[in-house]
């Protein structure tokens, strides 16, 4: 089975993050890191590899960006994927969560995966969504917000035939858990592991593995679909949330006197 | 006419608050466009008088689809057979998780634009404006639709659900073909509550315990507190903590928890994601104990103690006993 994992470049957790006031764009200088929440899938696929269950040929971290983000594809193989994938062209630039889907489903139309991993979310983006635009794209099931997931080979599939997946996550009313047939695409939730770090050595050897680098044209993007330009969903304006007043801060001293504080603010408010 | 379509998740024969909401919302903005809403459900034979009644709260039109129920993939295929064959220029989804996945598949085969996150929508020459917050509702950024049919997921609470007076809806049967990707999914088990059925909802004071409790047993400290409280106090927590099994999943808060607005909120060990800050921002009083100063949690408390909840919990609760005493 072969497991593409979708990683994206965002600013670092330690940067503050604004909008260019003209464009509605991101500010995207600073600090950049791979999306904390990408790690996870990437440890979803490397338990999978490992895990023996289904024999995986190949991991291959695929993302979406400006030049920059070949290091989120270099974090990406450090942390075990085999190979990347980096679809780069000024023409997807700017593009809304639809274009964007469309463009990465393209992308990973070329490489034929049996299973698509995403993150939960993406740290600056925070749309929740990329995977289901990607699965309607690629005409796959899919399920976000997984959180166990169990690669199940089929026996009643014919060779050739690559499985199915039993997924767990948390929806409206509860607990669901989904039988799922491959290929599929699938955002894994936080909760679903704990990632590992990346051996000095992984970090090392990262900027060697394959990467391949392809335009829009490479992978058949209709340019007439992608591009701020071309979204469906146009910015057009942005203003301040509504104002509220700061609260009270404390900083824990002496906590016997941080203690009396927080007593007296409920005592004055009748909360005891 | 500018039509406005409305998903209506119900589960165990009761429509969902944020989908009524959601109906109440798009039948606001309809009247201003001068069109209607109408509002769709799908299920294993929803029952016609529950379509129905969404008329009550604005919806002209019920539209019943007959599909598995729980799964986003046969309501994309559902809402987009309805769009194809109706006069509808936007789609709208109440807050949480299936209306994400819908909206997004939906905006996928439509080829349109979508907002997700959305806390208000106005009506303004002729067509709909969305508002979303960005960056830790930081900013607000206002969204139009270039696209011929515009895609609106709200966010959780943030539509209220009005009764409008008006009667009952048309129920009317739609026929949808389910794609591919539709029937490759099974649901084998829905709405599975894990951990012990504990009542947050009727609190006046909730202490809510997150991952910065460290370990199951840290809730103890949380309980201690509530106890210390007395009367109508409870524990609540985060997803973090429920998915990692150290809390019941009936005491959570947030998006795919409950909605709560006790007299008093304390958090302990709480980042205050979006995703649960949804649920409880309308509490009276909120207080919120983190070692992290920048944790988001301190832009939304009243009260935030910058500290270690291992050495703040024990002496508030011993000082919490002590003033009920005295
Ligand atoms: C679709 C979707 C739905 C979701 N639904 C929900 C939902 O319903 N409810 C919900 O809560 N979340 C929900 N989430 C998850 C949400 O995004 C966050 O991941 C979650 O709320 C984080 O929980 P937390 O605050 O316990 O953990 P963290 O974010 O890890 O925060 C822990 C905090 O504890 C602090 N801390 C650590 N140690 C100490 C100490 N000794 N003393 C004091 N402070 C300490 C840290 O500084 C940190 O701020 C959802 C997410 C998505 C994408
Ligand atoms: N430009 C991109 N390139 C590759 N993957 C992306 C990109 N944007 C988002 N993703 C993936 O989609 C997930 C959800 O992102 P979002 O829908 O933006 O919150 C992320 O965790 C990534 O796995």
């Amino acid at each position: 089975m072969k497991i593409c994992v979708l990683v994206k470049e965002v600013p670092d957790a330690a940067v503050e993050k604004k909008v260019d006031p003209s464009t509605g764009r991101m500010d995207r200088s600073g600090e950049k890191n791979l999306n904390p929440y990408d790690t996870h899938a990437i440890e979803a696929a490397m338990q999978i590899k490992e895990g023996g269950s289904v024999p995986v040929e190949e991991v291959v971290a695929v993302t979406m960006g400006p030049d920059s983000a070949v290091r989120a594809l270099h974090k990406a193989v450090s942390l075990g994927a085999d190979r990347s994938v980096h679809l780069s062209d000024p023409a997807v630039a700017g593009s809304d969560v639809a274009a964007t889907g469309y463009a990465l489903a393209k992308t990973l139309q070329r490489e034929s995966p049996d299973l698509v991993l995403l993150g939960q979310q993406s740290d600056d983006g925070e749309c929740y969504t990329i995977g289901a635009v990607v699965a309607e794209h690629l005409g796959m099931p899919s399920l976000t917000q997984v959180i166990k997931m169990d690669v199940e080979p089929s026996e009643s599939h014919p060779p050739g035939g690559s499985g199915s997946l039993r997924c767990e996550r948390q929806a409206e009313y509860g607990y669901d858990t989904v039988q799922i047939e491959l290929p599929a695409v699938i955002s894994v939730g936080d909760a679903i592991n704990e990632p590992r770090y990346p051996s000095l050595k992984a970090i090392m050897g990262a900027k060697k593995k394959p990467l391949d680098t392809v335009t829009a044209s490479d992978v058949g993007v209709d340019p007439a679909k992608v591009g701020g330009d071309n979204s469906g969903a146009q910015w057009v304006g942005a203003k301040p949330p509504p104002a509220k007043a700061a609260g009270e801060i404390i900083e824990d001293e002496d906590t016997g006197e941080t203690v009396e504080k927080i007593i007296a603010w409920l005592d004055q408010r009748k909360l005891l | 006419m500018a039509n406005i379509l409305v998903y209506a998740l119900h589960y165990d024969g009761a429509i969902n608050k944020n989908s009524l909401g959601a109906v109440s919302e798009g039948a606001k903005l309809a009247a201003e466009l001068g069109g209607e809403a109408h509002a769709l459900l799908l299920g294993e034979g929803v029952p016609q008088d529950l379509a129905a009644s969404l008329g009550s709260y604005g919806a002209k039109k019920a539209l019943v689809a007959e599909g598995p129920d729980g799964l986003a993939q046969p309501l994309v295929d559902a809402m987009a057979a309805a769009i194809s064959g109706g006069d509808y220029k936007y789609a709208l989804f109440g807050g949480g998780l299936l209306g994400f996945e819908i909206g997004a598949g939906l905006a996928a085969r439509l080829g349109a634009g979508v907002a997700m996150e959305v806390t208000n929508v106005r009506a303004e020459g002729g067509e709909l404006i969305a508002e979303r917050p960005i960056l830790g509702d930081s900013s607000i950024s206002e969204i139009k639709y270039r696209s011929p049919v515009g895609i609106i997921i709200g966010r959780l609470n943030a539509f209220e659900a009005k009764e409008s007076g008006d009667g009952p809806a048309v129920v009317e049967q739609l026929s949808y073909e389910l794609s591919p990707q539709a029937q490759q999914s099974t649901i084998l088990v829905r709405g599975e509550q894990r951990g012990a059925d504990v009542d947050i909802e009727g609190a006046d004071v909730l202490i809510a315990g997150g991952r910065g409790l460290g370990k199951p047993e840290g809730f103890k400290l949380a309980e201690d507190l509530a106890a210390a409280f007395g009367g109508n106090s409870a524990v609540a927590a985060t997803r973090a903590v429920v998915d990692a099994g150290w809390y019941p999943y009936a005491a959570q808060i947030g998006q795919t928890g409950k909605t709560v607005a006790p007299k008093l909120y304390l958090a302990a060990g709480i980042s205050g994601a979006i995703q649960h800050k949804v649920g409880m921002q309308s509490s009276e009083n909120i207080v919120a104990i983190n070692k992290d100063a920048n944790a988001p949690i301190f832009e939304f408390s009243d009260l935030g103690i910058v500290g270690d909840l291992n050495k703040i919990l024990p002496k508030l609760t011993e000082a919490v006993k002590a003033k009920k005493e005295s």
